[in-house]
């Protein structure tokens, strides 16, 4: 248990537990990336309600008066952020950083960071669902689409891993 | 009997208040194992630390055989559980395209938030990239609308694409698990770069 982790296969039991109970409770998995696109939507839509209700895609989350934020996912990532927090406080982890390797500056890894978190929600969004919602989940109701998520999303990051090995390593 | 939020009487401010404990207690998870590390995530790909390997196949093992004794013992209705549906081509492409997100980013969605929830700012910067990504793919939407509901083949399951019951292929699943968890084990000692592991 050094560096104050979990032992990783307890943390998974852990997950698993919550996920179990996500089932039991709601009658579905968790997820994250549909509460980012929810928080995103409901920000365009405050700023320019004409171009949301011009727009199919818009309209299928904010028509009908309805609120992307009074969703199941947007209150789950807002559990996530106060759990974080709590767990954070408790295990004395909680500092502004950037976490990066020595060998990059800190305005690379925040691009980097930037662009990453871009091309992730945008992959999430055509897959259905993000490494928490289509990959994990999926996989604990045994869906293809979960399988199939999984190996693609970590079999492509060994690829790029190699090719941006200079980010990390 | 569950899901809970399928009984009578059940009301969408009680499902929105599970919505946050579940939230809760998912975030504790993720950050317990270390998830809101960038370079303990990213590690996995390095080989240096397979923690995301141990904990993902772990949790969705338990969650699997978990579910399958509650459906058992009648206190789960796993038809009542919804199952993603699969576009093939789009969870593909998706998923690829989520990868280099993971590397060029260093976290996903889930890990972002818990990055961002003890103080990290590439957490934070990774997750307004997260809703431009949103964004974009809402604006683009009329050039991919056609690609992304191609090849929809609806929420069907592996076990019976493979013609195998629930519990033999979980078995299956349980058992290429630990090869890969002993793979894993060793990864860590044959690639272990104790310079950025001692720093996490």
């Amino acid at each position: 248990m050094k560096n104050g982790y979990l032992n990783p296969y307890v943390a998974g039991i852990l997950l698993g537990m919550v996920l179990l109970l996500s089932m039991f409770l709601s009658g579905r998995g968790l997820g994250a990336s549909g509460g980012i696109r929810n928080c995103t939507i409901s920000v365009v839509n405050a700023i320019d309600r004409t171009h949301t209700e011009s727009s199919d895609y818009y309209k299928r989350y904010v028509g009908d008066g309805k609120k992307p934020l009074k969703s199941w996912i947007t209150f789950e990532i807002m559990g996530v952020l106060v759990g974080g927090f709590i767990s954070g406080a408790f295990s004395k982890r909680l500092k502004l950083k950037t976490e990066k390797s020595p060998k990059i500056s800190n305005a690379a890894r925040l691009i980097f960071a930037f662009i990453g978190g871009a091309f992730f929600i945008y992959g999430a969004q055509l897959a259905r669902g993000c490494t928490s919602g289509a990959a994990l989940s999926g996989m604990a109701v045994l869906s293809v689409a979960g399988f199939v998520t999984m190996v693609a999303i970590f079999g492509s990051a060994y690829i790029f891993a190699w090719i941006f090995r200079k980010l990390w390593i | 009997m569950g899901p809970i939020s399928s009984l009578p009487g059940f009301t969408e401010g009680i499902n929105l208040l599970f919505a946050f404990l579940v939230g809760i207690g998912f975030g504790i998870a993720l950050e317990q194992a270390g998830f809101s590390s960038s370079r303990k995530l990213v590690g996995m790909f390095y080989g240096y630390d397979t923690t995301v390997l141990k904990v993902f196949f772990t949790a969705a093992i338990v969650a699997l055989v978990g579910s399958q004794f509650l459906s058992l013992f009648g206190l789960l209705d796993l038809s009542k559980i919804s199952v993603n549906e699969f576009y093939a081509g789009p969870s593909i492409v998706g998923g690829i395209i989520m990868g280099a997100g993971f590397i060029l980013g260093g976290y996903c969605p889930g890990t972002g938030i818990s990055a961002l929830s003890i103080g990290k700012i590439d957490g934070l910067i990774f997750t307004i990239g997260g809703m431009f990504g949103a964004f974009l793919f809402a604006e683009t939407y009329p050039l991919i609308n056609d690609f992304a509901n191609s090849t929809f083949k609806g929420p069907i399951k592996i076990n019976e694409v493979l013609n195998l019951s629930a519990w033999l292929f979980t078995i299956f699943l349980i058992i290429a698990a630990i090869g890969m968890f002993r793979v894993a084990e060793r990864a860590e000692k044959k690639f272990a770069r104790p310079e950025i592991t001692n720093d996490l």
